[in-house]
């Protein structure tokens, strides 16, 4: 990796005809970090996430993922990162226990090795007695905590999460944040967007996109010095209150 | 005058193996005429179905619901006529412009946009610049704007709004409370439910509502009032370090992170000066404690742990 950095961009862009989705955005995340990417809707932070999964090209700029650049090796990338959001994450008419197998042979675990870390993923998740339901019949909470330990399956370098604690209960919320401090102990870097201001304190650095542009970067402490503010949710929407363009 | 009264609802859906999931689970309350009152609860709480019986588009397994004064089984039609009902899915027709959208639902209800156009002006002129536009080229916050003003449009006696803020961010949210406290002092009646806990302090009342089942329903601030253990605000160098720190200690009834700190719930008897020489003894490192006072979130947690 580039000096221990596990993502970089510079200058990143990305343009839909006139449409400035990305606006030339520079940034790098260390190993093990948890990096909060922040944006009101429509702020182009999607376009960046597909641009550094390797799923779409950029117009313009650098960018690196795992050591590897996001023009020439997209595939390589996409062996090397975990990917998971609200609306996708698992298939509800296969079992626990099939999800996992189905995920191990995508990014291509031995069969011993799929055997090993689903017993080790179902212990940490105490649902060893839900293996065999299917992923529908379980509650909302553990659904996403299983779609996390599955995103992170193959041990990815980073694991990218599109909100994905929305509408879950508080309780479910917090325990899926400590998954995350967890991984992030364990040398994962995390890469997550949230509505919920209060998570954004949870991040170890968090940089707010307003119309393709990132507008700041910095540990939330800093943020709220920066912006005179008692708490991230003020320092949002001081920056967001700024954006010219419309939504989506 | 109450304009809803829900007595003993019952809703089970059938699911894997014959048994069954209950949304709804024998709740009861009333809503005044002329208040906002919240829903607040996760996915799944029961909050969809809830809203389906009262606005007549499904029918309870028992119990009794009245809207207006109207029945919801046997005076459906009368109710249908008074409630505005803004669905969780955006439901108007993507291929009619807004103006066209907002016409047909004038039209449906036997009024025009002209009549009641006091009631939506404000909301409306942010989203006439794109009268022409057809709603499934608008953007998020935009075709969210347009379905109330299709809610309100025939003048409604009670609103109800399911879920109208889930996936909107932190601004849009915030413009969307300011327009629904407008709303408020025109005399509509307004049913909101949201899974965001902060929501809460923004409504008169509030049911959180958990596994079809309500934990708690009043004023915010009387449930805020009612946390009765002591709640402290911690915070150091290592937060999640301190999280494990915090469980193992034994002093605590309960510790979980909370934005830039952790929230401690305190065991009865033990004091700040007592935690705090735990954690600087087992090397916790710049250790900040204060009091706090519970918010609605903080409260949602207990009455969970108590079910």
């Amino acid at each position: 990796m580039t000096n221990g950095k596990v993502i970089t961009a510079n200058k990143l862009t990305k343009k839909f005809g006139d449409f400035i989705a990305t606006n030339a955005i520079s940034f790098e995340v260390s190993k093990g970090e948890i990096f909060g990417f922040l944006g009101a809707n429509g702020a182009g932070k999607t376009t960046a996430m597909r641009m550094l999964c390797g799923l779409s090209l950029p117009t313009s700029g650098e960018a690196t993922v795992a050591g590897y650049d996001v023009y020439t090796s997209p595939d390589k990338i996409k062996q090397s990162i975990g990917y998971m959001s609200q609306k996708f994450s698992l298939y509800e008419d296969l079992t626990v226990k099939e999800n996992m197998r189905f995920y191990g042979g995508i990014y291509g675990l031995s069969d011993e090795r799929i055997k090993q870390k689903t017993q080790d993923v179902l212990q940490q998740l105490h649902m060893e007695a839900s293996q065999n339901k299917l992923v529908k019949s379980l509650p909302l909470g553990w659904k996403q905590k299983l779609a996390f330990s599955v995103a992170i399956f193959h041990e990815p370098a980073i694991v990218f999460l599109d909100e994905p604690t929305g509408g879950v209960d508080p309780v479910t919320r917090r325990e899926f944040w400590e998954m995350i401090y967890a991984a992030a102990q364990n040398g994962t870097t995390v890469f997550v967007t949230t509505h919920y201001m209060d998570e954004a304190e949870y991040c170890n650095r968090v940089s707010i996109m307003v119309d393709g542009k990132i507008e700041a970067l910095d540990t939330p402490i800093n943020l709220k010095k920066q912006f005179n503010a008692n708490s991230m949710d003020e320092v949002f929407l001081q920056l967001a209150r700024k954006a010219v363009r419309q939504a989506d | 005058m109450e304009a809803v009264i829900v007595n003993n609802l019952i809703k089970t859906y059938p699911a894997e193996k014959k048994s069954v999931v209950k949304a709804l689970n024998d709740i009861s309350f009333k809503v005044n005429a002329g208040e906002l009152f919240g829903v607040i609860g996760p996915d799944g709480a029961g909050k969809s179905t809830l809203f389906r019986i009262l606005t007549t588009l499904l029918l309870a397994d028992s119990g009794t619901a009245f809207v207006d004064g109207f029945d919801v089984v046997k005076d459906y039609k009368e109710i249908r006529k008074r409630v505005g009902y803004m669905p969780g899915k955006f439901s108007l027709y993507q291929d009619l412009s807004v103006e066209e959208n907002l016409d047909f639902f004038a039209t449906i209800f036997n009024t025009s946009i002209r009549e009641n156009y006091d009631l939506i002006k404000d909301i409306y002129v942010q989203i006439a610049p794109f009268k022409t536009r057809r709603a499934g080229k608008l953007s998020g916050g935009m075709k969210q704007k347009l379905a109330l003003c299709c809610a309100l449009i025939h003048r409604p006696s009670v609103l109800f709004l399911d879920e109208p803020t889930t996936g909107v961010d932190a601004v849009s949210r915030k413009e969307f409370w300011e327009m629904l406290q407008q709303l408020k002092k025109q005399g509509i009646t307004i049913l909101v439910s949201t899974p965001y806990m902060d929501e809460a302090s923004l409504c008169d009342r509030v049911a959180l509502l958990q596994n079809g089942a309500i934990l708690s329903i009043d004023k915010p601030t009387v449930i805020t009032a009612q946390f009765n253990n002591t709640l402290l605000a911690v915070k150091a160098d290592n937060m999640f370090g301190l999280l494990q720190v915090l469980r193992e200690s034994g002093l605590a009834a309960n510790s979980y992170p909370f934005g830039e700190y952790h929230h401690v719930v305190m065991k009865d008897n033990i004091s700040i000066e007592e935690l705090g020489n735990y954690l600087n003894q087992k090397g916790c490192t710049t250790v900040n404690i204060q009091k706090a006072n519970a918010n609605i979130e903080d409260c949602f947690i207990a009455l969970m742990r108590n079910e």
